[in-house]
């Protein structure tokens, strides 16, 4: 092992010394900062990163791999900052040394793929949809579902459920609406960014689930609600708390978000699902970036508080044509707040 | 100057220490690197070693939720997926390979062979994602039914017809691994001494006598050898398996069902697992893979050389 | 008359198994042709509509951004690819070296060899975590060069066995010659062995080279991806193979198309490499 190493530092030596001379040869060295995690974002914070980086010249290069890659790499320091929709709990993120703060909001929502159904046009309730995902509904022309809808003719067609291959955020958020919802998945799934799931084919990222959605008749998944537009994907109306059918709208998602208390959640862990009111959209939820407080390269991280600080600031409209709910006002200033005391190079706050 | 070839032949030995030292430790590096991927493999799943033990083999649970890990159902959907293909790229390759050498004129079988090899070539990606958009439709929508209707009272296929699965998967590794199995054969067949197949041919033999009872009996030793290169290539294959196996951890008669394999276990969690426990049993998964396939291809190893051997004496 | 006619009855039961042999043996190779060509039209057709200009040559866009390409996907696969072979084909060609002119017989040899064979089939996946957990996870940073390391060695063993193969194709009496002039045995090697050798070895490097330049596997949790063109090699890289992954997985046509369009150049590329491999050694022995 050790001779091993020793060549191949040598080696690494050798090639690392024919790189510098490469990259010296290319672009004038512009800031780079590497974030990795949920994809349930990713469509916003792509282009976030693409506008600001033709205004800025800053590089900010986002990978989408999953709300559980982001804590793993972040944890694992291999990311300047990690991005999950599964918010750490306050002693998680102590242990390690970390803040977390919520970044955009927006709604986790159920597609269907079957001939003949537009978006919109499936009604389900909460208990279907339980008995769907745990496998005991197995055709799409089950009375349960007619009886829902009455004025749709709906084929005899197997029902494949698409969940999520990778430790994910979208996963965790909707296995929390199925858990609130349902006593009997609680008893035998659980949530969390990866479940056993009882039935299903698994994709990997927003992005797989959607395109095997798209790609098989007769499936039902969940993707984050921009995926879903994008992608004409079909989604379905809900019955909420109130008991009303309610649409994925911006606004549903809005009425859901308002409610929330981020004043009172320490470390900002919040659960965003099944919340009250008639017009709330009952899977919602939020994504959070996580950073270390203690930062060791002042530079990358005053980087990374600025670019967050510009999409909070100038990012709302971007967030609002992709559907997603941007941070109010009252709670970027507590979030700002925290960076003023929390996040910190030799000691001295990087933050105003 | 005084004693020149004396001299000289002092720098001799010693540039000529210096070059056989350098090119032994460039050798050693192989057996090291071997080690050292055995070493750190078994080190990083130490935690799941300890946790789970031999358990770990025979539990087909894969939960992260309540960090309950077992490798059944990922080794379960490798040697599946691989088993398929075998059963039909060996019997199609052998097919390939006659025809390349007893049948095809010389320029066809000299265009058929090249193909073959640089078809060999392909990355497996792009096996994926032919998978994925083109051959996985055309399952769901015409072979499966067609199974289903025909054979449909045989638990292997019954079920989702959603053209991805563990059936799609083994087909594409089929189509992986057939170049390799036809190339091979096809040299091992190229290795048959003419003059006994002339001898043959010359008492009346027809081809297929000829093929079947010179040339198989023969190279059935080399076949065997190309059988298990193939079957080494199919069971670590990631990408073209990861585009069309569905990706869940559950064992199912069906071979419609989707399913896993090792590797894409590992493609698709590896960058993900937060909990130590959770990394620990991907990187024992990875373990489980590597001795499998170390095993094979040792036999593999073992076989050829013994081949070789026979020959020799 | 009557013997006769048992002698032809078996005949032409022997000729119709022999026809039927034959037919199935041709249906077999053409079933095989028509897959292996129907990939061939499937990825040269999708993929030739994706290319532009811009696909050569821009950075990629977000999703809901039309335009924009993998131009820096491209010059990552590139370097990365490079590095590998600067670092696993002169540690590959001494092993070589060592196998066939020095370790003749040795056991140390043998082990060497077996070893050699099975890091061949040893699946690159494993290879990826294994560089992982060395490179990556100490190093803090998914990188380009984590990603050449993890190539290198998967090209090591092909480049091992190819440089032993084709020196031991070098007759005996060109060593002894050279050693009789009072050439020593390294030069022996670098100048007369080596020049007698060169086009199978150039081959053997050319077929590794092409055989990593595809890998996507070693890369996914070694270089991962980027959307920017690489400023230095310890930062994650964009690459061809993963782009390809990302961009198929992703339910966007555009996306998809431009993942044709990169399997495209890549079945291109390594399809050049190998023909030209071939070419190499063609030209050597007519």
């Amino acid at each position: 092992m050790k001779k091993m190493n020793r060549v191949l530092t040598i080696l690494a030596g050798l090639a690392f010394v024919i790189a510098l001379s490469f990259g010296s040869a290319g672009p004038v060295h512009a800031q780079t900062i590497n974030g990795a995690g949920a994809s349930f974002p990713y469509p916003v914070y792509s282009q976030w990163a693409y506008k600001y980086n033709q205004i800025t010249g800053v590089q900010l290069n986002y990978q989408s791999i999953g709300s559980g890659g982001g804590i793993r790499q972040i944890k694992a320091k291999t990311v300047d900052f990690g991005a999950s929709d599964a918010p750490l709990k306050k002693a998680d993120l102590d242990e390690f040394g970390m803040i977390q703060f919520p970044m955009i909001m927006g709604g986790v929502v159920p597609v269907v793929h079957i001939k003949g159904i537009k978006p919109g046009e499936l009604k389900l309730t909460p208990d279907v949809l339980v008995d769907l995902f745990l496998g005991k509904i197995t055709k799409w022309n089950d009375p349960a579902i007619q009886a829902l809808n009455p004025g749709l003719s709906i084929p005899e067609k197997d029902v494949t459920i698409v969940h999520r291959s990778d430790g994910s955020g979208t996963t965790w958020i909707i296995t929390h609406y199925l858990t609130a919802v349902s006593s009997e998945w609680q008893e035998k799934v659980g949530a969390s960014k990866a479940v056993s799931w009882p039935a299903g084919v698994g994709g990997k990222g927003n992005e797989g689930v959607a395109s095997y959605v798209q790609r098989i008749d007769g499936s039902i998944g969940y993707v984050e609600f921009a995926y879903a537009l994008q992608n004409n994907l079909t989604y379905i109306q809900l019955q909420n708390r109130a008991g009303k059918y309610v649409s994925p709208t911006k606004e549903s998602f809005m009425a859901a978000a308002a409610n929330a208390d981020w004043q009172h959640a320490p470390g900002f862990y919040m659960v965003l699902v099944n919340q009250p009111g008639e017009e709330s959209w009952p899977i919602t939820g939020a994504s959070f970036i996580i950073l270390y407080k203690d930062q060791t390269n002042k530079e990358t991280a005053a980087a990374i508080l600025k670019f967050f600080d510009w999409c909070y600031q100038h990012g709302k409209e971007i967030a609002l044509n992709l559907d997603y709910v941007p941070m109010p006002d009252n709670v970027i200033e507590i979030v700002q707040n925290v960076w003023a005391e929390e996040v910190q190079h030799n000691g001295k706050s990087l933050w105003k | 100057m005084v004693n020149p070839r004396k001299n000289r032949r002092y720098q001799h030995n010693k540039g000529d220490l210096f070059f056989k030292g350098l090119a032994l430790l460039c050798a050693a590096s192989v057996p090291l690197l071997m080690a050292g991927i055995l070493a750190q493999l078994i080190s990083s799943s130490s935690l799941s070693l300890k946790e789970f033990g031999f358990g770990f083999l025979t539990s087909q649970e894969w939960n992260p939720v309540t960090e309950v890990f077992g490798a059944l159902s990922s080794t379960f959907g490798t040697i599946v997926s691989t088993l398929i293909a075998m059963i039909i790229a060996v019997p199609l390759g052998l097919v390939i390979a006659v025809f390349l050498v007893e049948l095809a004129p010389p320029k066809i079988s000299a265009f058929f062979g090249g193909a073959v090899e640089l078809l060999a070539a392909i990355p497996s990606i792009i096996y994926g994602m032919w998978g994925l958009f083109i051959f996985a439709p055309i399952m769901a929508d015409h072979v499966q039914p067609f199974l289903d209707k025909y054979f449909g009272f045989l638990p292997l296929f019954q079920g989702a017809k959603m053209g991805i699965g563990m059936l799609t998967a083994g087909l594409i590794l089929a189509l992986m691994i057939l170049p390799y199995i036809s190339s091979v054969s096809r040299d091992v067949f190229n290795m048959v001494p003419t003059v006994v197949k002339e001898a043959a041919y010359g008492q009346g033999a027809t081809t297929w006598e000829v093929t079947r009872a010179v040339v198989l009996r023969y190279s059935l030793r080399g076949i065997v050898g190309a059988a298990f290169l193939g079957l080494g290539r199919a069971l670590g294959e990631t990408m073209a398996v990861t585009f069309v196996i569905g990706n869940s951890h559950r064992i199912s008669a069906s071979l419609f069902a989707s399913s896993n394999s090792i590797a894409s276990t590992l493609a698709n969690e590896f960058t993900e697992a937060v909990e130590p426990l959770y990394l620990s049993s991907l990187v024992e998964l990875g373990l489980v893979l590597f001795l499998i396939t170390v095993g094979f291809q040792s036999m593999a190893q073992v076989w050829l050389w013994s081949i070789r051997k026979k020959l020799a004496d | 008359m009557h013997m006769e006619k048992l002698h032809i009855r078996p005949l032409k039961r022997r000729h119709i198994t022999d026809y039927t042999v034959k037919v199935i043996s041709t249906v077999g190779a053409l079933v095989g042709l028509f897959f292996l060509t129907w990939i061939l039209y499937e990825v040269t057709l999708r993929g030739l509509m994706a290319l532009n200009w811009a696909f050569f040559t821009e950075l990629p866009s977000p999703p809901g951004v039309t335009g924009g390409g993998v131009a820096n996907a491209i010059l990552g696969t590139v370097i990365i690819t490079i590095l590998a072979a600067i670092m696993g084909t002169p540690l590959g060609i001494l092993a070589g070296v060592f196998l066939a002119e020095f370790g003749k017989g040795s056991k140390f040899s043998s082990l060497v060899r077996f070893m050699t064979n099975i890091l061949i089939g040893v699946p690159s996946i494993i290879v990826g975590v294994f560089v992982y957990t060395l490179i990556v996870a100490p190093m803090k940073s998914f990188s380009g060069l984590a990603g050449a390391v993890s190539l290198a060695i998967i090209m090591l063993p092909v480049i091992v066995r190819t440089t032993e193969d084709m020196l031991n194709m070098v007759p005996n009496s060109l060593r002894e010659s050279g050693l009789a002039l009072g050439v020593s045995r390294w030069q022996v090697t670098l100048q007369i062995v080596f020049k007698a050798a060169r086009s199978g070895m150039l081959t053997g490097i050319l077929l590794a080279v092409a055989r990593v330049s595809g890998e996507t596997a070693p890369l996914l949790f070694t270089a991962m991806n980027s959307s920017y063109w690489l400023t230095s090699l310890n930062e994650p890289t964009a690459n061809l193979t993963v782009t390809i992954f990302n961009y198929a997985m992703s339910p966007y046509a555009d996306w998809q198309a431009k993942a044709w369009g990169a399997s495209l150049l890549i079945m291109a590329a390594v399809l050049a490499l190998n023909i030209f491999a071939r070419l190499v050694t063609r030209k050597k022995v007519t």
